[in-house]
Formats: structure tokens, C-alpha cells, sequence
């Protein structure tokens, strides 16, 4: 039987947005001399040229099936200009070129279910991964979180109430594909891989299993005869690192997969540097459907940011002016032996002065 | 209505609430769609993830798919419970670039529906975290059909796997006050040399690249790119010293001190002037304010409070840094000054931007270890010889400060500050 004709691909690669801009953004693009924000999830930008855009940004669920995408869509026409744009924080946002059509446009997506706001010093949609709809290694879901906590955060979306903006975001694995944010909620694995001893020979690549440990706690071994891999137990993070090259490395465990939290991730150079987020919780239980315990904490801090920061503070730059012992304090988290860094360079990470507040 | 549906009490509560539901938006999907195929493999997804939400463990695994002539660009997805839910055993997900800076039309999304909807589940998200449009949920016959349809008018896959990934841009020019370069240009043009790269995964492990059109850094490039492209200026700062008055009225009355100027006053010193990193902005007498451009670090948060008052400079072009990751395997890294400025104006400066990448990536590719990214490699092996491999002269823009250990042979340092005294001559002369 000959092989079926098969269609060589196109490769046109990264499609040119510029055909797809609103024309008001292609008439003025790079001419854009300020902006104004009329009220929280809508922004208007005049040009040099005098012309105006007006955004509206709305919070969606991230994974969209066609119904919604289509409603979304119908929005658009109906009541913007046919143009849309996505934030990295999976807001949609639509550009009109007429003020009018602003008020409108609000009530339209607010009466479709998708809430206006996720601008300026609110707290925007979170950013995060698959979870257990589609990951190969999740410890946790990840939709199913960000809806149990935008629904306590709404209020926060809809309105201006924080210091400065705050991002964010989740991570299904230690990997952290969710990125850094200014709050992170990720997966901690507590327990070491169970290992498939049978298995393991047959399915892994050993050598390279072994070079992605970040510890260097797996070693080749003889197991009841087989070729297999052991893990020195004291030294294993618990990362998961393995599991992907080496799926009977199982560190996927109902009982032993535990939220934590991290805070201070900020990735503008506004004020100061650009700063990696830091442990602040763990060993929270991962509590399918709604995570109450998560997103209890993560509204705790909120609370005591919101209450404590200066304007424009980002909560890296609060806890760096009042002091981590403070922060402590004010969120009634426990400090523990844990929040002490002992990862490569983690001296930097200790008090060399006598700089403390008492 | 469908009898047959399996039971999905934990999925049920995530319709509470007044966020919107993707369990909403599945159910639809599963009981209202006229196609039949849809509403099992919804059906058989939904049975997957409510025993994923009763036992918590995730039930996927990865294979090897593409379509044909790639490599890459799709992940693949089978189930461990398939026997269970056989509706959904293959859901596999097709990663497409989506235009530079994210900007679509609704006709388009609308085409993308229809064709998704001919042969995948129904599902897709704008966008994953490295940018992509995610399609998810093709089985293993129709994700080439799906592919061949949409390549047709114009899509095209991204990157998955050890190989350049799809790129990312900021709002940009478009739609943003603050761009100092074209976003979108720089992002198509580097990410389309790459073609082979991105759709062929021969490289060590990702690469990726990401533009934000300032310092404010909206595409998380520094943090998440092994080649961010930051756009800046090297002149000075506009100052519309009107603004700035009128700014300092307008916050009195925000505050609930209409006309009281030194309320006014009070809320730029606390909230501009303390804030300046360098210290390099003065409030004046007469309301008006003075710069020191030259210790100015180009933050952007002045330009944050006051974007009516103060503008990017008119000398444009971008920062270059190289190097940042997520967690994977030695832990968090931020990219590193490697280009303090570049013009980006014309043809020749951006084929100069294109061949800095390649000579990068080919390094890298040289020299990184299987799975190693490229800040790893330096890390690994110091900037100084990723520097000598790339032909870039080191600058003290690269570091915050120089090397504190006294363990250091310096038996070259006479041909070395040789060098800098030439370059800087020569600096001087094309001035």
C-alpha cells in the first residue's frame, strides 16, 4: 500500500498583529503621548494626533470553549469595534474609538458574566498553568483554584483598593510555570519519589534521569536484579525533577501534596530591581474543590498589605521597608526553619548586619 | 440532555460563584453541542478531571506527536485512566503563535472556533505561559487536519520541547505611551528567523525570547527569557512642566484637599521624589521639577504616576539581557546585561539584533549540556567566556558590582585595560 499523500506545512511562523490592530492603534502607533484611567478595567490613551482609544479589560476563565469565545466575540461587534487583545493575564480586553460606546460595552460584559476591572492598583486575574486538566505532572489543578479564589477576590478586581497592582499567580508543580508573582501559590511535594523498580530500566533514560537532579540524590542501582535508579532520601528536595524523564518515579501523592506560599515577586525595574519571590506558608492542604485554606491565607495578606503599604508600594517593596520579622507578625504566619534558604548563594539571603527593628 | 453524563459532584461547586466558570463553560460544551463527538469528549474529560479532583493525582502522560514536517509545536496527552473515560484518552494540545502582541480580530477568533470546532474538543485558552494560543484536546488522527486548515490561512505552530519557543510582546506602540522601540517588529523578526529552530527541537532545552517595550517589563522578559529585548531611552526625559503643575492641583483634590497646593506638593514628595531610585528628580519652588538624567536608571516609575507630565526621550532603543529562567534545574535566574543599548532604526540594526541571537543560540547550543538553559550555561561556565563566545567586549553595565573574592589570576590586565582604553577612543571618535 503506497503511503498516504502527505501536506507539507506552511512555515509562516509568528502572524503580523499589525493587520489585526484596531485602525485608530495603527494610525498612531508609537504616537501615543499619555493616558487616563476613567475607572477601574477601562483605560483611555490620546495620542499626539489628538485621537483617543478607550480599552475595557474583563476578567475570563482562561480556558474558553467556543460558546464563550463566540459570546465573547458577539460582545465585541455588538458593542466594540470588532478589535480584541488578551493581557498576559488572560483579561480580555476591547478597543473602542469612541468614549460612548464605553459605558455600554461595561454593562454588556458585566451582564455576560465577565467582570470589568483587573487595571491599575487592583488585584488582576491570576496567571497559571494546567493543573490537572491537561499536565503530565500536576500536583494540584490550577482552574479550578484561580475560580475559588477570584470569586473571594472579585471585589478586589472591580476595584482600586490596593497599594499598587498586584499579580498573581499559580504553579501545579515545584517547575513554577506560573512564574513569579507578587503572590504565588505552588504545589510542595513533602515526600520523596515512590519508585517502580520493575518499571524503571525499561522506561528511563538513566543517565539523563540521574544529570536532572538538581540535588544529585539519584543514583544508579541494581534493584531485586533489574537496573534502576535509588534516591538518597536525606538529600531528595522532593522537586519532581525526575518524574518527567521518569514516569515509575512517582512524586505525585494525594496525601503527601501540600500547597505553599510565596511572596515578593515582581518583575518591574519601577523603584526598584526587578526581585524572585519568597516563602511566607506551607504544608497547606491540598483541599480540592475550593482550596479554602489557600486562598484564606493569600486574603490574609491582602489584608495586611493593604492596610500597611504606602501608595505605589508593590508588597516586595512593604515587607523590604517594614522588615520580614514584621510581616511575620502582622499575618500571624509561623517563621520557621523552613523560610531559612540553604539553596546554592544562600548567605545573601541571611542578615550580615545589625540592621533590626525592635 | 444527555443521561449518560458521569457524575462530576467536586466540579459541580466550581459553578458557584461569581467568577466566571470554565466547569460552566464545559457543560455547555458537553450537553448543548449539536456535535456529538464534542459533547463525549467533554463528557469523558469532565469524568477524567472530577477523578482527579476525588483521588488528587493527575492522570496525563506525554507521548511523541507531531504533525507532519515538524517536530514539535503539539503536546501530546494520553490518559493513564483511559479504560475509564475512553471519550477523552487522547487530548492532545496544539500550541499556535498567535500574532505579535496578542492582537486579534473577532472575525478571526471566529474562524479559529469553527475550524477548532470541526476537529478538536472545543477548548482553547489565549494564552498558555509561554504565550501560546493552546488547542486543547485533539485526538491523535485529527490534530493534523486541524493543523493543515488553519496553517492554511495563516497559523502556524510554536515551540515545544528543546528548541526556540513562541515569542511574547508587550501592548506595545500600539496602545502604550511608554514603548520605546517596535515591539512587535522585533519580536517578529527574531522569532521568524527561527523558523527551523522552533518547529525542528535540536537544541539543549527551551529557548525563549520576549519583548516589553519598557522598563516596566509587562512580559515578565527578564524574569522568564533566556533573551529579553527591554526597550529604553539614552536621552532625556520629557518634561511637560504644565503637567506637572496641574498634577499637583489634581492630587490636592483627590485627597480631598481641593486647592490646597501644598497637599499637593506633599503627595509628590511622598510618592515621586522619595521614590526615585537615584534621586535623581527635584521638586522646585514654582511647582515645577528638574531632572538629573544623567543618574537617572530609566525605573519608570515616575513616568507611572505622572504619564501625562513626563515621557520617554526621543534616543530610543533597547536594553538586551540573557539568561533568565524559571526554577528548572539550579533554581530561579534573572537574565543578564549583555547589550546596555542598542539602536534599533533601521534595517542594518535589526539584522544586527538578529545575528547577536543566532551567534547566542548557536553557543549555547555548542556548549550547554543536554537540558542545561542558557543561564545555566553561564552560570556554570562564567560570563566572561559566554561573553568571549558571543564576541561581546565586557562592560560595567553587565554587573551590580565587581568581584569581591581576592582569587583571581589577573595576569592578562595590561592588555586588557589596553583594550578598554581603544574602545573607548574609539567610542569617543564616532561621537
Amino acid at each position: 500500500m503506497a503511503a498516504p499523500e502527505m501536506r507539507d506545512p506552511i512555515e509562516s511562523g509568528c502572524p503580523d498583529g499589525f493587520q489585526y490592530m484596531h485602525p485608530v492603534m495603527r494610525r498612531n502607533y508609537g504616537l501615543w503621548a499619555y493616558h487616563e484611567d476613567p475607572r477601574p478595567g477601562v483605560l483611555v490613551h490620546v495620542s499626539k494626533t489628538g485621537e483617543k482609544i478607550w480599552t475595557v479589560r474583563a476578567g475570563t476563565q482562561r480556558i474558553l470553549d467556543v460558546f464563550t469565545l463566540r459570546k465573547l466575540m458577539d460582545i465585541g461587534d455588538t458593542y466594540g469595534d470588532g478589535y480584541v487583545h488578551f493581557t498576559i493575564r488572560s483579561n480580555i480586553e476591547f478597543q473602542v474609538a469612541d468614549g460612548a460606546k464605553v459605558e455600554p460595552l461595561v454593562k454588556a460584559l458585566e451582564d455576560a458574566g465577565f467582570p470589568v476591572g483587573g487595571t491599575r492598583n487592583s488585584v488582576t486575574s491570576l496567571s497559571h498553568t494546567q493543573g490537572w486538566l491537561h499536565c503530565d505532572i500536576p500536583g494540584t489543578d490550577a482552574s479550578g483554584v484561580v475560580k475559588s479564589m477570584m470569586d473571594e477576590l472579585l471585589p478586589e478586581f472591580k476595584a482600586w483598593n490596593m497599594p499598587n497592582r498586584v499579580h498573581i499567580t499559580t504553579s501545579c508543580c515545584q517547575i513554577n510555570c506560573g512564574g513569579q508573582g507578587d503572590i504565588a501559590i505552588n504545589v510542595q511535594h513533602v515526600k520523596p519519589p515512590k519508585i517502580n523498580h520493575a518499571l524503571v530500566g525499561n522506561v528511563c533514560e538513566r543517565p539523563s534521569v540521574v544529570a536532572r537532579c538538581p540535588v544529585a540524590a539519584i543514583r544508579p542501582a541494581m534493584v531485586d536484579g533489574k537496573p534502576s535508579l535509588e534516591v538518597d532520601e536525606k538529600k531528595c528536595i522532593c522537586c519532581g525533577a525526575c518524574y518527567p524523564p521518569c514516569p515509575p518515579m512517582q512524586i505525585n501523592d494525594h496525601q503527601y501534596t501540600q500547597l505553599a506560599i510565596w511572596i515578593g515577586g515582581n518583575h518591574s525595574n519601577a523603584r526598584g530591581k526587578p526581585t524572585f519571590q519568597r516563602l511566607v506558608a506551607a504544608g497547606i492542604p491540598n483541599n480540592p474543590p475550593r482550596w479554602p485554606e489557600a486562598t484564606a491565607i493569600v486574603k490574609k495578606i491582602l489584608e495586611c498589605y493593604k492596610a500597611g503599604a504606602k501608595d505605589w508600594e508593590r508588597i516586595n517593596e512593604w515587607v523590604e521597608r517594614i522588615g520580614w520579622p514584621r510581616f511575620f507578625e502582622v499575618t500571624g504566619l509561623p517563621f520557621t526553619k523552613y523560610h531559612i534558604d540553604n539553596w546554592r548563594g544562600a548567605r545573601a539571603n541571611l542578615n550580615s548586619s545589625t540592621h533590626i527593628r525592635f | 440532555m444527555a443521561t449518560n453524563n458521569y457524575p462530576t459532584p467536586m466540579l459541580d461547586v466550581l459553578e458557584e460563584g461569581p467568577w466566571p466558570s470554565f466547569i460552566t463553560g464545559f457543560k455547555k460544551l458537553r450537553d448543548e453541542h449539536p456535535d456529538e463527538r464534542i459533547r463525549n469528549v467533554i463528557n469523558g474529560l469532565m469524568g477524567q478531571l472530577e477523578h482527579s479532583y476525588e483521588t488528587k493525582m493527575g492522570y496525563w502522560k506525554g507521548g511523541t506527536i507531531s504533525v507532519f514536517g515538524y517536530g514539535g509545536g503539539i503536546i501530546p496527552r494520553f490518559s493513564e485512566v483511559g479504560h475509564m473515560f475512553p471519550e477523552s484518552k487522547e487530548f492532545h494540545t496544539l500550541r499556535v503563535q498567535p500574532p505579535a502582541g496578542n492582537y486579534y480580530t473577532t472575525d478571526m477568533l471566529r474562524q479559529l472556533a469553527d475550524s477548532w470546532e470541526k476537529w478538536g474538543s472545543g477548548l482553547q485558552t489565549f494564552h498558555g505561559q509561554t504565550g501560546n494560543i493552546m488547542f486543547i484536546g485533539a485526538n491523535s488522527v485529527n490534530f493534523q487536519h486541524f493543523f493543515d486548515e488553519i496553517n492554511e490561512y495563516g497559523w502556524d505552530l510554536g515551540g515545544a520541547g528543546p528548541c526556540v519557543r513562541t515569542g511574547m510582546s508587550c501592548v506595545g506602540a500600539a496602545r502604550c505611551e511608554m514603548s520605546n522601540c517596535n515591539e512587535h517588529a522585533i519580536h517578529r523578526r527574531l522569532m521568524n528567523n527561527f523558523t527551523d529552530d522552533v518547529h525542528r527541537p535540536a537544541l539543549p532545552y527551551k529557548f525563549k525570547f520576549k519583548v516589553s517595550g519598557c522598563p516596566n517589563d509587562c512580559q515578565n522578559a527578564i524574569e522568564r527569557a533566556d533573551f529579553a529585548v527591554i526597550g529604553t531611552w539614552r536621552d532625556e526625559m520629557k518634561v511637560n512642566q504644565e503637567a506637572v503643575k496641574e498634577m499637583i492641583m489634581k492630587k490636592a483634590k483627590e485627597i480631598g484637599k481641593e486647592g490646597d497646593r501644598s497637599a499637593g506638593r506633599q503627595y509628590m514628595f511622598d510618592n515621586v521624589i522619595s521614590r526615585c531610585p537615584t534621586q535623581a528628580i527635584k521638586l522646585n519652588d514654582d511647582d515645577t521639577i528638574t531632572v538629573d538624567n544623567g543618574n537617572c536608571v530609566r525605573c519608570m516609575h515616575c513616568l507611572n504616576v505622572m504619564p501625562k507630565a513626563l515621557q520617554v526621550g526621543d534616543d530610543k532603543g533597547v536594553t538586551i539581557l540573557i539568561g533568565g529562567k524559571r526554577t528548572l534545574k539550579i533554581g530561579d535566574l534573572m537574565g543578564t546585561v549583555v547589550i546596555p543599548f542598542m539602536k534599533l532604526d533601521n534595517e542594518e540594526d535589526y539584522e544586527r539584533i538578529v545575528e547577536l541571537a543566532a551567534s547566542i543560540i548557536d553557543f549555547w547550543a555548542e556548549n550547554g549540556l543536554e537540558h542545561e538553559r542558557c543561564g545555566e550555561m553561564i552560570e556554570r561556565i562564567g560570563l566572561v567566556n559566554f561573553l568571549e563566545g558571543i564576541g561581546i567586549d565586557p562592560d560595567p553595565n553587565m554587573i551590580k558590582q565587581p568581584r569581591n573574592v581576592s582569587y583571581v589570576r589577573t595576569d592578562g590586565w595590561d592588555e586588557a585595560a589596553e583594550a578598554w582604553f581603544n574602545r573607548k577612543r574609539e567610542e569617543k571618535a564616532a561621537a
